[in-house]
């Protein structure tokens, strides 16, 4: 039988949770719907009044090869980003686990990078991978032309994964090593009297084991990679070159403020909110039933 | 079948010494069981036999090969942990097979061996089950189905019953007893519980603070405890101990308020000592009775088949089990009478047994 403390009257209850719902109204609710009327609306970009267009936005967008670029660019960007920033979170976690030689450090260091503002990382990376000054030109010293993210675009998106690769493995290996711990002791020395070694007992046991924290973290990655990429793009790349890393969000951006279509951005907006919830949907689908091993 | 041959094994973390220098022969098929309070040692030893901790100290060797620095699979031991470490996202019959797979031992040949010990251990019907869904007790059943399947040299047994209710502990007891018999595996077997130890030993020790302080049959360590530990450790209701110092004419126990007449035999006067008495050893007589401590009943617990009646010896706690038909009421005055034979004397200092004052009674073979 479950015990549940209550309040006796539903207002104290909804009092409590006003300063909640007035956030949610105020920084969600209010201006998603803003941007969903504005998407069917042509914006003035100084002001003025605005002509109801219905769908329009929305067909020119689908209808503009940049755009179907900017969400291929995405995909990719999230992809590849996911899977590095949870790759090796994992492996770090996994071998801070294990109580490695220098792990104390390790678990306080690993988490920083997660504290540090988009832009403040992104200056940083900016200057690592620079072809002419970084640590980069030093490879550039010996294959010239090797690496140029201001000319080619696989090498800015390169980039930028790596550098939002680089704070969501602190994110993530928090997650990771809270989960590997959370797996009683015995279960990894039962594993080994029964003659698996390291590695086996990592994918037969600690795996299977952690799997919900695998896909909480997938979901949670997904999600950021399209929103949180923002401030890594601007001021890395700002979308370039030749668009190669504008990505939805920043194309949001650069359209709306810099190209004062306020209507397009606000139906990419649209867009963009639509791609992340039928992602998760999707996982949520098709991924989650998977992961209960109880 | 294997022999085990521990020698000064010790077990430090960081500083701390947990394990200090432990001696011990298993011969091939014994029964052993370490019995001790929590935090003596006694699974460190174990996990230190199992190769699932490190030997700071000393070699442990398995049929004559030290193992110390072998990993577990390769010792040829299989283990019970206390609470089970059964894997949870497995079946049934993948929690007994895991070794089996993990040894690379083809699929038929995995599940006709599952089969054939989960019919030893009444598990056919469960085989599809997590976990998750079975009962303490069978859980525990799973357990020692994941130790039996591979056949080891030495079963490794750590509080695999704490987790029990009492009825079903009584009957895994049994069974892992003749489990035994039928395997005649040597067996190391972990506990706390003394009755546990008693009921399951071939061969018990006893250990404290990391050492060992007595290793023998139940009944050699019952009778013959080798120190004041062992004696108060071993048998329930725990033994009576009096503190007493040596007199020209026999023993002045409690300060002196009482005295009690036996052969000093060899120690010098004025040496402390402390008596053991079991309660079962005493016999409740008339207050006044010659030769008898005179004590006042404090409080009776009814066992049923007998009682355990608590008295003040002069403020000292002393306790008497009787299955005599005689109800003492709390308050009344008894008289404590027993057999020099039934004592047992220890040295004040470090607690080590005295036989001085027993010259008489024979040596028990041991």
């Amino acid at each position: 039988m479950e015990k549940r403390v209550t309040f006796g009257r539903w207002t104290i209850g909804i009092l409590f949770a006003v300063p909640q719902l007035l956030l949610i109204f105020t920084f969600f609710y209010w201006p998603a719907g803003q941007a969903v009327y504005w998407s069917l609306t042509l914006q003035q970009p100084w002001g003025g009044g605005n002509i109801w267009v219905g769908l329009d936005n929305f067909r020119s967008i689908l209808a503009n090869a940049d755009y179907w670029n900017s969400i291929t660019a995405s995909l990719v960007f999230a992809s590849i980003s996911t899977g590095l920033a949870m790759i090796i979170a994992l492996v770090l976690a996994t071998l801070t686990d294990r109580q490695l030689a220098g792990s104390r450090l390790y678990r306080v260091v690993l988490i920083w990078p997660y504290g540090i503002a988009a832009p403040a990382l992104a200056l940083a990376f900016r200057f690592i991978l620079a072809p002419e000054a970084g640590f980069m030109a030093a490879v550039n010293k010996f294959w010239p032309g090797f690496w140029d993210p201001g000319l080619n675009g696989a090498d800015a998106m390169a980039s930028v994964i790596i550098a939002f690769s680089w704070k969501y493995v602190g994110y993530n290996f928090i997650f990771f090593l809270a989960a590997l711990q959370a797996i009683p002791r015995s279960l990894i020395e039962a594993a080994a009297m029964d003659g698996s070694g390291v590695v086996r007992r990592f994918w037969d046991i600690q795996f299977p084991l952690i799997t919900p924290t695998i896909f909480f973290l997938l979901v949670i990655n997904i999600t950021e990679s399209f929103q949180d990429s923002f401030g890594i793009v601007d001021i890395m790349t700002a979308g370039g070159p030749a668009n190669a890393t504008n990505l939805m969000v920043y194309k949001i951006y650069s359209d709306g403020f810099r190209g004062l279509d306020y209507s397009g951005a606000a139906a990419q907006s649209i867009i963009l909110m639509l791609l992340i919830i039928v992602l998760t949907i999707v996982q949520f689908r098709f991924i989650e039933r998977r992961v209960h091993y109880r | 079948m294997a022999s085990i041959t521990i020698r000064d094994v010790r077990k430090s973390y960081a500083r701390m010494q947990v394990v200090h220098g432990v001696d011990l022969d298993i011969k091939s098929g014994e029964f052993v069981v370490i019995l001790g309070p929590s935090g003596c040692g006694k699974s460190t030893l174990l996990r230190m036999i199992a190769g699932i901790e490190e030997i700071s100290d000393g070699t442990i060797a398995i049929d004559g090969t030290v193992v110390n620095k072998l990993e577990p699979r390769e010792r040829g031991c299989a283990m019970v942990f206390q609470n089970y470490a059964l894997y949870p996202h497995m079946s049934v019959a993948q929690n007994i097979g895991y070794s089996l797979k993990v040894a690379g031992v083809p699929a038929a040949e995995r599940t006709q061996r599952i089969q054939a010990v989960a019919r030893i251990l009444e598990l056919e019907h469960l085989l599809d089950r997590k976990p998750m869904a079975l009962s303490g007790g069978q859980r525990q059943r799973v357990a020692m189905g994941r130790a039996m399947i591979r056949e080891p040299k030495v079963f490794l047994f750590d509080e695999p019953l704490s987790n029990l209710d009492a009825k079903l502990r009584v009957q895994m007891r049994s069974e892992i007893r003749k489990l035994h018999r039928r395997l005649s595996a040597t067996s190391v077997f972990v506990t706390h519980d003394q009755v546990e130890a008693m009921t399951l030993a071939d061969r018990l020790v006893v250990m404290n603070g990391g050492r060992v302080e007595q290793v023998g049959t139940p009944a050699q360590v019952y009778s013959r405890p080798a120190s004041r530990f062992v004696a108060t450790f071993v048998g329930a209701p725990a033994m009576n101990m009096l503190e007493g110092t040596v007199t020209l004419d026999g023993l002045s126990l409690l300060g002196g308020s009482r005295k009690l007449n036996v052969s000093r035999a060899g120690l010098p006067v004025g040496s402390k000592v402390a008596v053991g008495i079991r309660p079962e050893a005493v016999r409740m007589v008339a207050p006044g009775t010659p030769g008898a401590l005179d004590a006042t009943v404090d409080l009776v617990e009814e066992l049923g088949a007998g009682r355990v009646v608590y008295v003040d010896l002069d403020g000292a706690p002393f306790s008497v089990v009787t299955s005599e038909t005689v109800h003492p009421e709390p308050g009344s005055a008894i008289g404590l009478q027993f057999a020099e034979s039934d004592l047992h004397f220890f040295s004040s200092e470090n607690g080590s047994r005295l036989d001085v004052f027993k010259a008489s009674v024979p040596e028990p073979a041991l």
